[in-house]
């Protein structure tokens, strides 16, 4: 096949041509980070079970980040505390038996993202919030997100490597760590608050909806790629920063929604690596039973 | 030599959940260098008493007292384990120690250690597999050696013959037995008074209390095994060993069609 000097330099043109506005580079970076930050988290949420905890608690940061821009107080400080403070709950919730740990967490986090509804839907500038709120938006991303996005990343990267261990010993055999002395139940208190700290600072670009998505399936894929939980660890960051920067390019060239691109990228992945990996990988997956 | 102070004592021992007894006035000592197996019924409180050596739980009356700085470890029943999680064999036994190691890759050291007990057990070249990919006995193997990766004083073990074939308990048995040989004492909860009760040096039988404790040729009889368990139970000797009996199965039960 031949092809002229002219249409690569067209290509190329076209393909960094967005990199000229200021909003989609800030898009990239955070989609990007993001993506690595989603994807290593989403190990111990895909590996414990806390698939439907990530979708909730999406739900009910959107309470405080509805509260926080009706009462004028930084997003941030507002739906972290929010958010921490639900993630807590969830997390001591999730361990009570008597209701079931699913129906209790369906109404803590629905609650509070009716919550977030009604006081939009009265003092806010409802359509408008509510959509950049569910469905995230490039536009809005600022320097003040990238270097949350920044700072929760190091964060969760420094936490992960010190308690490396002991995150794993309470994510394989939590009853034996106990004995082991491992203090299983602050390990999940820290898994929550960094889960809802990773929700807040996502949240503008991906959006309340899909960053359960971004949780679970590079986890979910990178399970199908290897058998190590150390590879996963790997693995999982890279593929959804992988996604986070090929959405926010492929949401410019199509013309679609960030944070949906974002996501069918990522959905692309797994299903390549379904294909792939054949049937050792489809009975891996089909393990992960909760996903 | 063996110790004076018994390496974990019970004096009345009483333990409940939500104000309900599992265990009252449990009196019981294990000393260094034992090989103790606590059998009973479901319900019987095995695994509370289990949990009270294991300090997971606190007595509601009576005391259990720990010799100072004992090592021990526990090995869960291997039905608990979650086969399907991602770990190599390597990393269930070094994930154990995570203490004052503030960067997790595996040490020189630690590597050296952790393929020193996979010989010892005969896993040696294995530490790279999946816990999925290994059999029976190998699955079971591999979290005794995560057990003895401590150098454990005690190991306590949860039903180590539960759900695995005949020819897996047998490995189990001969396993344990030379790990006592070795100086390790332990203390095993089990279903399995035939396969491997019967052949330990001391049975406790638990039912809500101790019911009995001695060497099996004392405790496997019929009075013994029918106050602990509340059915009657027949004992055979065949090749000096005690052989249970439920007669209950062929006094009670009608018999299946067309087996004589």
């Amino acid at each position: 096949m031949i092809t002229s000097v002219p249409y690569v330099a067209h290509v190329a043109a076209s393909l960094t041509e967005p990199y000229e506005y200021t909003f989609f580079r800030n898009g990239v970076v955070v989609a990007t980070i993001a993506g690595a930050l989603c994807g290593l988290l989403g190990v111990f949420v895909v590996l414990r079970g806390l698939s439907y905890i990530g979708h909730g608690l999406s739900h009910a940061v959107f309470g405080g980040a509805a509260a926080s821009a009706v009462l004028g107080i930084n997003y941030f400080v507002g739906a972290g505390l929010w958010g921490i403070i639900s993630g807590v709950l969830i997390g001591r919730i999730s361990r009570r038996r008597i209701i079931g740990a699913d129906a209790a967490i369906g109404v803590v986090t629905t609650a509070s993202f009716a919550v977030g509804l009604a006081l939009l839907n009265r003092y806010g500038q409802a359509k408008r919030s509510i959509e950049a709120v569910l469905f995230g938006s490039v536009l809005g991303v600022k320097t003040a997100d990238i270097v949350a996005v920044a700072v929760v990343s190091l964060l969760v990267v420094a936490v992960v490597i010190v308690l490396y261990r002991k995150m794993l010993y309470a994510t394989f055999d939590p009853d034996v760590a106990r004995v082991s002395s491992v203090r299983v139940e602050w390990i999940e208190l820290l898994l929550m608050v960094m889960l809802s700290l990773t929700i807040i600072v996502t949240m503008r670009v991906i959006g309340t909806l899909l960053i359960s998505a971004l949780l679970v399936i590079p986890a979910a894929t990178s399970r199908m790629m290897t058998n190590s939980f150390a590879k996963m660890l790997w693995i999982s960051p890279i593929l959804g920063a992988l996604a986070g920067f090929l959405g926010m390019n492929f949401a410019y060239h199509l013309d679609t929604a960030a944070s949906a691109s974002i996501i069918l990228v990522s959905a692309a992945g797994f299903i390549v690596m379904y294909a792939i990996f054949g049937f050792r990988g489809r009975i891996r997956i089909a393990q992960l039973h909760h996903v | 030599m063996t110790s004076v102070h018994p390496l974990v004592s019970c004096w009345h021992m009483a333990c409940a959940y939500d104000n309900a007894l599992v265990l009252q006035d449990v009196n019981f000592d294990i000393v260094e260098g034992e090989f103790v197996g606590i059998v009973g019924p479901s319900g019987s409180g095995k695994t509370t008493l289990l949990r009270a050596i294991l300090r997971t739980m606190k007595p509601v009356h009576g005391t259990i007292t720990h010799r100072d700085g004992l090592r021990f470890a526990y090995v869960p029943q291997v039905e608990t384990v979650d086969w399907n999680f991602p770990v190599t064999v390597m990393e269930v036994i070094t994930m154990t120690r995570s203490r004052s190691k503030w960067w997790p890759r595996t040490s020189a050291v630690e590597k050296k250690d952790a393929e020193r007990v996979l010989e010892q057990l005969g896993l040696a070249g294995l530490g790279s597999r999946h816990i999925r990919e290994l059999s029976g006995g190998q699955q079971q193997r591999v979290f005794i050696a995560r057990a003895l990766f401590h150098r454990p004083e005690l190991l306590v073990l949860d039903e180590p013959t539960s759900g695995v074939d005949v020819g897996t308990r047998h490995e189990v048995l001969h396993l344990l037995s030379d790990l006592h040989d070795s100086g390790v004492s332990i203390v095993l909860t089990t279903h399995d008074l035939n396969g491997l009760a019967a052949h330990l040096p001391r049975i406790v039988c638990l039912n809500k209390t101790i019911i009995a404790d001695g060497a099996p040729a004392d405790i496997i009889t019929p009075s013994v095994l029918e106050q602990t368990y509340g059915a009657p139970m027949e004992v055979l000797i065949h090749g000096g060993m005690p052989v249970v009996i439920d007669t209950g199965m062929h006094t009670n039960v009608k018999p299946i069609r067309g087996v004589s």
